[in-house]
């Protein structure tokens, strides 16, 4: 058997009881023998290591450019410290508060709005009786959560379209005035929103419907026997039943609003709507990817993904008083 | 779905034949919805199918007279289209066996609880979920991986995720310990038990990732904008998107420009149609297990 590291034994002698003194002195044997039990394990742990290493630590150590004046020719160590200069330009400037109010205005509306649809869906759906007609319904509304906001945003371009689009086809026919509705600020938050529902509504609801799903039937027997309408019984018995699953997931909602959908806005906006629509995440991909401000760019990221990681922290805490939600 | 059966069986049976007018009024909004989800992408099926013409038409298109296929033959004059496809269906291919493999192993490993330092690693890896250096460093960390313009930058960073690994290491806690156990008995060796007896069991889960994995490489474009920009090495959403936002971009020979006016609109129907179809030909066969999988990754513990 090896020799204990040096120290090892110090510590025995001062602080711990003899009988556990001698479980300590075998610890590390035995550790050895455990790796070298397990030695296969670790050799399939090493992709995903590396991986994570390469390309999550890697990227994480980098996010230090923030608090430095990157050069590129200098790499991440060699540029020179400028403290909290880049954080101190962003408060001070106009653009940042403008990306920041946008980001959580239109995060909060996605909640308030997004939030209860599919919730409502899903009450809608289970109160469809023809099991047939039910299924087609939930097949197409899952539709649009399979395809890329590239698609989704052509899309909606050709409906929205100034010339020949449907909507305006309709507005025209309502005696209304076309328009070009995605170069409108008043209008392009609520065409985010809207599109954002049509998009993730139909997937949004599967969660609530197997909620739903797992209520006890009996209940709603007694209900129907006691004369309960459909909206009673909504009320009374669907609506409690599934509000755990309706809290763990509002709260996980929650902790998203730093993140107001970047997809979603890059492929529908354009400058006109800038003052509405620019987020932090596009704002950070004009400035450091198209403008090369690496490091005012990435201060601007460091600090959405600070308060990002308080908000899915603080969410993660609550939802562990639910019981087994938590993701350990 | 049992239960649910039951339950309208019985709430059907009890009220009975009363004439319910919220029932009716909740079947037309049904209706409505089933509109609202499906028409936009009937519109841009019919509108490829248009003539230029008869594209700036005023009202809803649910039939496209006369039929016409040129903006399908306009798109395919060149081999943008073709180039697309190929390097998405590269991706995808690639990138989901890589991503199966490596989290695979990774979550049998994490998967053994007498495993040193199990709880560490675990934790090593879902600390990302939570925490990213950001668009600009993880940027700059391509360039200085040397990824830059090469396929790998497509498939590498997505080679697997710690919501994956737990995921997968969830579905292998389940597996009894007794299939392993007998292996060892019969004389397989560590490596042969987890690639051959145990992989299979785990296929349910690992099917269910590939399917992710797979819709997840077809749809993406953000990383090939910002990490790869040869045309050789476009991928089919970014040819689109190129299409999509017109102006005067030039991909290879298949010049925006060309399309004036009305010929434009057919035109970018069409490549959304082509982008769409393997999507909407797959979906009805995928769907249900797309279901089983959100509900799979839903369960923990």
């Amino acid at each position: 058997m090896s020799t204990p590291p040096p120290g090892e034994e110090l510590v025995h002698l001062s602080s711990v009881a003899p009988d556990a003194a001698a479980r300590r002195t075998s610890t590390w044997p035995r550790l050895k023998r455990e790796l070298y039990r397990y030695r296969h394990c670790y050799l399939l742990l090493l992709p995903a290591v590396v991986f994570f290493i390469l390309f999550h630590y890697r990227p994480m150590y980098g996010a230090l450019i923030a608090f430095k004046d990157y050069r590129m020719v200098d790499g991440i160590m060699g540029s020179p410290w400028v403290g909290m200069k880049h954080f101190e330009w962003l408060f001070g400037g106009y653009f940042f508060l403008r990306v920041l109010k946008n980001t959580l205005i239109i995060s909060a509306y996605r909640i308030a709005f997004g939030f209860p649809a599919p919730i409502l869906l899903a009450l809608l759906l289970n109160a469809v009786r023809h099991l047939g007609f039910k299924k087609m319904v939930q097949s197409v509304s899952y539709l649009p959560h399979f395809m890329s906001w590239v698609i989704l945003g052509g899309i909606v371009s050709q409906m929205l379209h100034p010339m020949h689009g449907v909507v305006n086809d309709i507005v025209a026919l309502l005696g209304g005035e076309r328009r070009l509705f995605l170069g409108d600020p008043r209008l392009f938050r609520g065409i985010l929103i809207g599109t954002d529902i049509w998009q993730s509504i139909g997937w949004g609801s599967i969660v609530y419907l197997a909620a739903i799903a797992g209520i006890d039937a009996e209940q709603y027997e007694a209900a129907v026997i006691d004369g309960a309408s459909g909206f009673a019984q909504a009320r009374y018995i669907t609506i409690p039943s599934i509000m755990p699953v309706i809290a763990i997931m509002f709260i996980l909602r929650l902790s998203g609003i730093m993140s107001a959908g970047f997809d979603q806005i890059f492929n529908l906006y354009n400058s006109l709507v800038y003052e509405v629509a620019d987020i932090i995440d596009t704002y950070v991909y004009r400035t450091g990817i198209q403008k090369y401000a690496y490091s005012q760019a990435a201060a601007v990221g460091l600090f959405k993904n600070v308060i990002g990681l308080a908000a899915v922290l603080s969410a993660h805490a609550v939802v562990r008083r639910f019981g087994d939600y938590g993701l350990w | 779905m049992a239960a649910t059966a039951v339950r309208q069986g019985v709430g059907a049976a009890a009220s009975g034949r009363r004439f319910r007018p919220w029932g009716v009024a909740n079947y037309l909004l049904m209706c409505v919805l089933l509109v609202l989800f499906a028409y936009p992408f009937w519109d841009v099926l019919v509108l490829s199918f248009t003539t230029p013409e008869n594209a700036v038409h005023i009202g809803l298109r649910l039939v496209a007279f006369p039929l016409t296929v040129d903006a399908y033959k306009r798109i395919f004059i060149s081999d943008t289209i073709l180039i697309g496809y190929y390097n998405t269906l590269l991706r995808t291919v690639v990138g989901t066996a890589i991503l199966i493999a490596v989290t695979y192993c990774g979550a049998y490993a994490i998967s053994k609880k007498g495993l040193p330092f199990r709880r560490t690693i675990t934790l090593f890896f879902l600390f990302t979920l939570f925490f990213d250096g950001g668009l600009i460093a993880t940027y700059l960390n391509m360039r200085w991986l040397g990824l830059l313009g090469s396929r790998w930058a497509l498939i590498l960073p997505l080679a697997t995720s710690a919501w994956y690994l737990v995921i997968t290491r969830n579905f292998l806690l389940t597996v009894p310990g007794e299939l392993e156990d007998s292996a060892f008995i019969d004389g397989a060796g560590t490596i042969r038990t987890v690639f051959s007896v145990i992989a299979p069991v785990c296929a349910p889960v690992l099917a269910v990732l590939a399917l992710w994995s797979a819709v997840g490489h077809w749809n993406a474009w953000f990383d090939a904008l910002l990490y790869v920009s040869d045309r050789d090495k476009l991928v089919l959403q970014l040819v689109l998107r190129r299409i999509l936002t017109g102006g005067p971009s030039d991909i290879g020979d298949l010049n925006i420009q060309m399309f004036q006016g009305t010929m434009l609109e057919t035109v970018k129907a069409a490549t959304i149609v082509v982008t769409i179809g393997p999507i909407i030909l797959l979906y009805p066969f995928l769907q249900r297990y797309f279901v089983k999988g959100l509900l799979i990754g839903a369960l923990k513990g």
